[in-house]
């Protein structure tokens, strides 16, 4: 094998790692500020994916183009699965929480059918199509660009939590809710906040996977597993730990691909996630 | 309601005995195993996830175990079914030790994701394994073979037998663990594992017996589906939503309670059947859609189970006091 | 002659850089009462939950009868006659008051009619037992405090830890808290009793030591402990070392 080979294997690991982390990041939002563990948050991708996928299929609206007018509907997807239904389970068990967005999201990918058809779309020309050759080693430029968008995005949620006072009250709320409510917080608003933020996240990686990956509506199963992976591994509720543990799997899966069994490259990255919980159990960056 | 949770469940009892002589229906008698075969695995769950408070969503592996481990034996060295049951519940059993190990030192969600973690573990090494079957499964042999084959052609009714047997048995182990100085260990296990501690409980020793009853029970549930389909393949028996679904069932009807899981059964069973037969058919998620809805809108208005209808509320602990003012 | 109940000597408990206990030592003999005192994050807990097995300390040795006893396991130490309370009530909250003691008396006795024989004499004991078949959660804290004693003595300890079950209850329930724990004494188990206010402890301890920081800054008996300068200035600051009131 060549060197060139591997640096070409692993850099493509990376940048697909870096999508797994966009997805991941909402998910460690929503539950570092009202620790719920969202199963639905796949289905988030997939309403992103299916945005782009419609809009360029009837108005031939490249994805990257209404990138942020999906951002804006998930956002408001978000807050609506937030007001109509988590508002209502925010006290109760964990048990019926799961119940809860478990059951959302069997209700989004019937949805997703019985809208869209169970069928495999893709968006067949697109703005970024094309190859990027670099230091001898050549890339899709659509992957080139979900990377760059996936950074860009988890980048500004991460300054947002960190210098604007909005953030700052949503990380006071994940910290400690009663604390927070004695400062004058609104919990409730925080919340809806989160779930905006976290499918808004959602929806920029599933805008920007519809460039070059296939859209049907199981699509966010693919996507879960990985991403609950990434909350565990970086830390439940820490963004930046999800964003290196993205890193990290992205790495683990096609080296793991490449190296040994395709069919197991999954059997690598849980084993990985096993291991660090066994001498980490609150994750690479998660509080103790 | 201790009298009449009972009277309820004798009631039950007699339906279910007496049910195939009200319908030959075929369907019907499928839906009914089907019913009883999940509420089985839900009573099973619930000692681990009810009373000990483990949340797991990898019982699939536990399941598969069950099934293929007796039809291996079954099938390569012709070993019966029966046999292969226990078999399946000592590796599944085993299993359970194994995954116990390292996770009952996660708490909470970290928990449920490890069981996710171990169980798609399972199902991809079985998914990638020739001797395993990969991801085609096996088919096992048909033809008529009496009791101790464990196949049954003329008539379904001895897996509908069967099935309650076997759901009868688990909910005797349950009542047995619950009334047994165990019960109360994992009661207070999931309530507050500290003061257990500071009791002389042991957190592993007592999580651990759970995990293996647990996971032994689920197994024999898993041995019972693969004589019953007569075909097994990592994807109806090992895969993540297997494991929910298992979970859900427990959920639905009230975690840590003894008739809980077996009413999660009846109506997610009832609910999932009548959807898949008013909407199935179109083949456009209709199903999904009602089923799923049906599911979230039981979370949000039945959070503690239907189990919790018959209970008299305990009330809730005062709120925190709202804060005073607010500073904007 | 035999060796104490309890003997600690040098234990110290670091939390990364914080010093939650420094160089702790005292003995306790079968059926004593110790007041352990002192301010607000002095390392009161942090002894019990040295004492308890939660955590093992930094350094420092605990020997229960002559053994060694540092670094076992809570459950270890429980089933050797050690029992503590919670700061904060850690109650079993889905439980009747009977099933929470009843869980403590299992310890010693697994078959669960012989654990209701004995949780009930204890409920009966510490004045509960009209309330054995409530739901736990719906009892008020001082009665919440009391459930986690009893829950305690019904594992039969011979060493009772006590973690400020005083604080917060009103004069007559501390009066009642002072009863019952000489009544437990009476019965032959040694008591380690943290409180802060110093009035419930101070008439029925026989000896109190005295935290600051994490070190002992007194020893001896109430009546010395009261009008020892150290304490006062730890409790009261530099400007009261005048005879208080
Ligand atoms: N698990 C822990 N991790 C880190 N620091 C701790 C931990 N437990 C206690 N501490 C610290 O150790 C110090 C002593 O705490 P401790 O709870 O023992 O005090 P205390 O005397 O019981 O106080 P109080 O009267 O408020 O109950 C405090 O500064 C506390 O913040
Ligand atoms: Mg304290």
């Amino acid at each position: 094998m060549t060197v060139e080979l591997l640096l070409q294997t692993l850099l493509s690991g990376i940048l697909f790692g870096l999508v797994y982390a966009l997805v991941a990041i909402g998910l460690t939002l929503i539950f570092g500020v009202m620790d719920i563990v969202n199963f639905a948050h796949g289905e988030f991708l997939m309403f992103g994916m299916y945005a782009a996928f419609w809009a360029f299929a009837l108005w031939g609206l490249d994805p990257i183009v209404t990138l942020p007018l999906t951002t804006l509907l998930l956002f408001a997807v978000g807050v609506a699965v937030y007001r109509l239904v988590i508002r209502r389970i925010t006290d109760a068990p964990m048990l019926s929480q799961i119940f809860a967005t478990f059951g959302l999201m069997i209700f989004f990918r019937g949805l997703a059918q019985y809208l869209w058809k169970p069928d495999f779309r893709s968006v067949d020309h697109t703005i970024v199509a094309g190859k990027v050759a670099f230091a001898g080693l050549q890339f899709g430029l659509p992957q080139v660009v979900a990377a760059g968008g996936a950074v860009l995005t988890t980048a500004a949620v991460w300054a947002f939590l960190r210098f604007t006072r909005l953030g700052a009250a949503l990380e006071a709320t994940a910290a400690d809710k009663e604390a927070a409510a004695l400062m004058g917080i609104d919990a409730q608003k925080m919340f809806a906040l989160a779930w905006g933020i976290g499918a808004a996240c959602a929806g920029v990686a599933g805008a920007l996977l519809a460039t070059y990956y296939p859209i049907f509506p199981e699509v966010g199963s693919t996507f879960i597993l990985v991403a609950f992976v990434l909350v565990a591994l970086g830390g439940f509720g820490s963004v930046v730990g999800a964003f290196w543990a993205g890193i990290l799997v992205g790495i683990v899966e096609v080296m793991g691909g490449f190296l040994w069994d395709p069919a197991y490259k999954m059997v690598l990255v849980l084993s990985l996630y096993l291991i660090v919980v066994w001498f980490r159990p609150q994750g690479l960056m998660g509080k103790a | 309601m201790r009298r009449g949770g009972t009277a309820l469940a004798l009631l039950g009892l007699a339906a279910a005995v007496a049910f195939p002589l009200l319908t030959t229906r075929v369907t019907w008698q499928n839906a009914a195993i089907l019913m009883m075969m999940t509420a089985q695995l839900g009573v099973a769950w619930n000692i681990l996830g009810g009373y000990a408070g483990q949340v797991s969503l990898g019982h699939a592996a536990f399941f598969g175990a069950g099934a293929y481990v007796s039809t291996l034996l079954s099938v390569k060295l012709g070993v019966s079914p029966w046999l292969g049951m226990g078999a399946g519940a000592v590796v599944a059993a085993g299993l359970g030790v194994l995954v116990g190990t390292p996770c009952f030192r996660l708490k909470g969600h970290y928990f449920a994701m490890a069981t996710i973690a171990v169980g798609e573990i399972v199902q991809a090494l079985v998914n990638g394994s020739d001797a395993l079957g990969g991801a085609v499964g096996f088919n096992l042999p048909l033809g008529e073979t009496g009791f101790w084959g464990f196949v049954f052609n003329r008539s379904k009714l001895p897996y509908y037998y069967i099935a309650l047997g076997l759901l009868l048995a688990t909910v005797g182990v349950n009542w047995i663990v619950n009334r047994s100085h165990v019960g109360y260990y994992l009661r207070a296990i999931k309530d507050e594992p500290d003061a257990a501690r500071s009791l002389g409980v042991s957190l592993t020793r007592y999580k651990m017996i759970a995990m293996i009853l647990s996971a032994g029970l689920t197994a024999m549930g898993g041995t019972l589906y693969a004589q019953k389909e007569l075909f097994i393949d990592p994807g109806s028996t090992l895969s993540t939503s297997l494991s929910i679904k298992i979970a859900l069932v427990a959920i639905l009807g009230g975690a840590g309670t003894l008739w809980g899981p077996v009413l999660g059964a009846v109506v997610l069973t009832a609910i999932e059947e009548a959807t898949r037969i008013a909407f199935g058919g179109t083949g456009r998620g209709t199903d999904l859609v009602v089923y799923g809805a049906l599911l979230v809108v039981i979370a949000v208005f039945q959070p503690s189970g239907i189990a919790g209808l018959f209970t008299r509320r305990a009330p809730r602990p005062p709120a925190p006091p709202e804060p005073e003012a607010r500073f904007p | 002659m035999s060796a104490p109940l309890l003997e600690v000597r040098g234990l110290t408990k670091r939390f990364g850089g914080l010093t939650a206990n420094e160089d702790v030592g005292f003995t306790l003999r079968e059926g004593e009462i110790m007041g352990l005192i002192g301010p607000n994050g002095a390392g009161k807990t942090t002894v019990f939950n040295a004492l308890a097995g939660f955590f093992p300390p930094t350094s420092g040795t605990i020997l229960l009868d002559g053994a060694p006893v540092e670094g076992l396991p809570p459950e270890a130490i429980a089933a050797r006659g050690v029992a503590r309370t919670f700061q904060i009530v850690r109650i079993f909250r889905s439980m009747t008051v009977l099933e929470n003691v009843m869980v403590g008396a299992m310890l010693r006795h697994r078959a669960v009619p012989k654990a209701a024989v004995v949780a009930r004499e204890t409920l009966d004991f510490t004045g509960l037992g009209r309330r054995a078949h409530d739901p736990a959660a719906q009892l008020t804290v001082a009665e919440q405090k009391r459930l986690e004693l009893t829950r305690a003595l019904a594992t039969g300890p011979r060493l009772l830890l006590l973690d400020e079950v005083m604080a917060g209850l009103t004069a007559s329930e501390v009066q009642e808290a002072v009863e019952l724990v000489k009544r437990i004494r009476d019965r032959g188990i040694a008591c380690v009793v943290v409180e802060h206010v110093m009035e419930g402890i101070m008439p029925i301890a026989d000896r109190m030591v005295v935290l600051e920081n994490g070190r002992k800054i007194a020893e001896g008996p109430p009546a010395a402990i009261s009008v020892d300068p150290n304490v006062i200035r730890a409790y009261l600051g530099e400007g009261y070392l005048a005879p208080g009131p």
